[in-house]
């Protein structure tokens, strides 16, 4: 008996085409890419802070969110850090390369929930990745929202992503604070670890939601100074990264507690991950 | 139809013999030539013993998530025009024919329940499993071989125990009882023996009610789940827990709820295949990051994961289920002895005044 599974197989990723690919740093690279099938891609709808599992065949699969927002759909962004085998092949792909494309996954952002309130973007490296898509989303719909910082570091100006942006973010009424780990010739910005640079802006709590992601250790140091200036458990948002492989809650890898980051995240309050920091 | 047939000892391996030309019959047999000890289940061909007198080494598992299968085969196309063009075309069709297993044990089928909530309950269904679970029947032994390690009543379930079966085989004098429990196995036992006798038919009810009584195993998990997030954050207790622990992963590859996976890709020249195989949750690697970043570096957060998925986060995430069957095969396969049923057991001793 041969069974066709193709109707209906959340393994079986789409087919899509990379249609420009641009150099964030050193080992950052962003692919902007779109669903082969038109009438896919022109249906394909997604909340801000979903995932997306690319797949590169022969190599494998890996977790990337769609760092676009929903409000512009001519294409699907995703921005990858050269640091395993599927992202050094992702690396090596050409404006024209086919790829696979299983998304939307995962929860996103409750951004009807954020409306009215002030928000505080927290991201350190390639962290910022999965802050660009609800950004975008706020400028987009900026009346909806109260004040806006953003608040990002990176090791060197060199590492930092989206700088061609920044004018943008700006002029979309962003208060954007930048900051690196140490000094660099012509630097005019902040310096220092993002944790530290957080208690001198020392932002008020006051009716705003905190929107935390970067490396682990980073993230654990910001939800300390975040406590510290008051701001409660359900106020402090973050999306967490995990090594994942199903990407639909099955295989088990990227569980914290009994949540899975790949389907009840990747963006947790952190009220419901409190008490798991130790497997973060 | 026949609801209840009788075999004797000596026309069971014609009776098998009969079933696999009908269906792809699963039997335990031996594994290795000239050793009866290790047993597991296999695809049956002419001829082959069934071995119905212990629990099978390894358990049924891998008949409905095989230890390696293809979830898609990819091929790559060069543009003849263009040589730096290529496209990639997918295939996931894949073959599934209806299958029997004949003489698991109540355990063993019953730890499929829990394998049914994770890939055919969720918000996405596994369409590989699906597709075998769908076409799978199971004719389960009722359990005369408890030992030691076996703990099937503490969580939940019993040496009779016949959830998620569509027959029970049950042992009397010269023979087996096999009896019909689902409407889809009725139509199998036809013509493959004769109606018990009454004499055959009573012992089958005695056997059936004597083992039903049995308590195999005096785990009390009541409030286990709630222990086990209290106890969660003490690195003590884990580090003592696990401080045996080879990290070898065999506790994870025999037992019967254990399904966590990884997938993977091989190719060669054009073609490859993307399959998932068995991964376990007692490997270093099996949460290590691209980064170097691992969120259970050590074997104290591996074990205590372990513990957690059975015994708190599946009870937590399926109403109540317990995600362990009581089969014992960790304990009994376990090179540095260690014993689960301790370590949960443990769980509820002073954790309320410890934090």
């Amino acid at each position: 008996m041969r069974v066709n599974k193709s109707l209906n197989n959340p393994y079986l990723p789409e087919l899509a085409t990379v249609q420009e690919i641009i150099q964030e740093t050193a080992n950052i690279r962003t692919l902007r890419i779109s669903l082969d099938d038109k009438e896919k891609m022109s249906e394909f709808s997604f909340r801000p802070g979903q995932v997306g599992q690319l797949s590169v065949f022969g190599v494998g699969e890996s977790t990337f969110v769609i760092n676009s927002p929903p409000t512009r759909k001519d294409y699907l962004q995703f921005s990858i850090m050269r640091v395993g085998e599927v992202t050094q092949r992702i690396h090596q792909l050409n404006a024209g390369d086919q790829i696979g494309l299983r998304a939307p996954l995962g929860n996103g952002f409750q951004y009807e929930d954020m409306k009215g309130h002030d928000i505080l973007f927290i991201g350190g490296g390639i962290g910022m990745a999965p802050l660009r898509t609800l950004l975008l989303y706020m400028i987009d719909n900026r009346r909806d929202y109260g004040d806006i910082m953003v608040l990002y570091g990176a090791r060197s100006p060199k590492d930092l992503c989206y700088t061609y942006e920044f004018e943008e973010w700006k002029a979309g009424g962003v208060n954007l604070v930048l900051t690196i780990d140490s000094e660099f010739p012509g630097w005019k910005e902040r310096v220092g670890f993002v944790p530290t640079v957080l208690s001198e802006e020392s932002p008020s709590p006051h009716n705003c939601i905190a929107v935390v992601c970067g490396p682990p250790i980073m993230i654990k140091f910001v939800l300390f100074g975040l406590k510290e200036l008051g701001f409660e458990d359900h106020q402090i948002l973050t999306t967490l990264e995990k090594r994942m492989k199903c990407g639909i809650g099955v295989c088990g890898r990227c569980n914290t507690g009994s949540k899975y980051v790949c389907l009840d995240g990747p963006v947790f309050s952190y009220e419901q991950i409190r008490g798991m920091a130790q497997e973060l | 139809m026949a609801g209840k047939i009788f075999i004797a000892l000596d026309r069971l391996t014609l009776v098998l013999d009969k079933l696999s030309e009908k269906i792809d019959l699963w039997i335990p047999a031996s594994l290795q030539t000239n050793n009866r000890e290790l047993t597991g289940f296999v695809r049956r061909h002419a001829g082959m013993v069934a071995i119905l007198d212990r629990q099978s080494t390894l358990p049924p598992k891998k008949i409905l998530l095989p230890q390696v299968e293809t979830l898609l085969r990819f091929e790559h196309r060069k543009d003849p025009q263009d040589p730096l063009k290529v496209s990639v075309s997918l295939d996931d069709k894949s073959e599934v024919r209806p299958a029997l297993v004949f003489g698991a044990h109540p355990c063993d089928v019953r730890a499929f329940l829990t394998l049914d909530r994770v890939f055919t309950n969720g918000p996405y269904v596994d369409p590989y499993y699906l597709e075998r679970r769908r076409n799978t029947l199971f004719a389960t032994l009722v359990c005369l071989q408890e030992d030691a390690a076996c703990f099937c009543s503490s969580v939940g379930s019993g040496p009779a125990d016949t959830e998620g079966s569509d027959f029970r085989i049950i042992p009397v004098d010269g023979g087996y009882v096999v009896e019909a429990l689902t409407q889809k196995a009725q139509s199998l036992l036809d013509s493959l023996g004769d109606a018990p006798t009454q004499h055959q038919e009573a012992q089958a009810m005695q056997v059936v009610e004597e083992v039903a009584k049995r308590r195999v195993g005096d785990l009390d998990l009541t409030g286990s789940a709630e222990a086990f997030r209290k106890r969660f954050e003490q690195n003590d207790y884990w580090q003592e827990m696990a401080a045996q622990c080879l990290s070898c992963g065999v506790c994870t590859h025999v037992c019967p709820t254990c399904y966590c996976f990884t997938i993977t890709d091989e190719i060669e020249n054009l073609r490859g295949e993307r399959l998932r195989s068995w991964d376990s949750c007692m490997f270093y690697q099996y949460s290590l990051e691209a980064s170097g970043h691992n969120p259970r570096p050590s074997k104290l957060n591996r074990y205590r994961n372990r513990v957690g998925h059975k015994f708190s986060y599946i009870p937590k995430k399926y109403d109540g289920l317990i995600g362990c069957s009581g089969c014992g095969r960790c304990i009994r396969s376990c090179p540095v002895s260690i014993d689960i049923r301790q370590i949960v057991g443990r769980l509820k001793e002073n954790a309320c005044e410890s934090k």
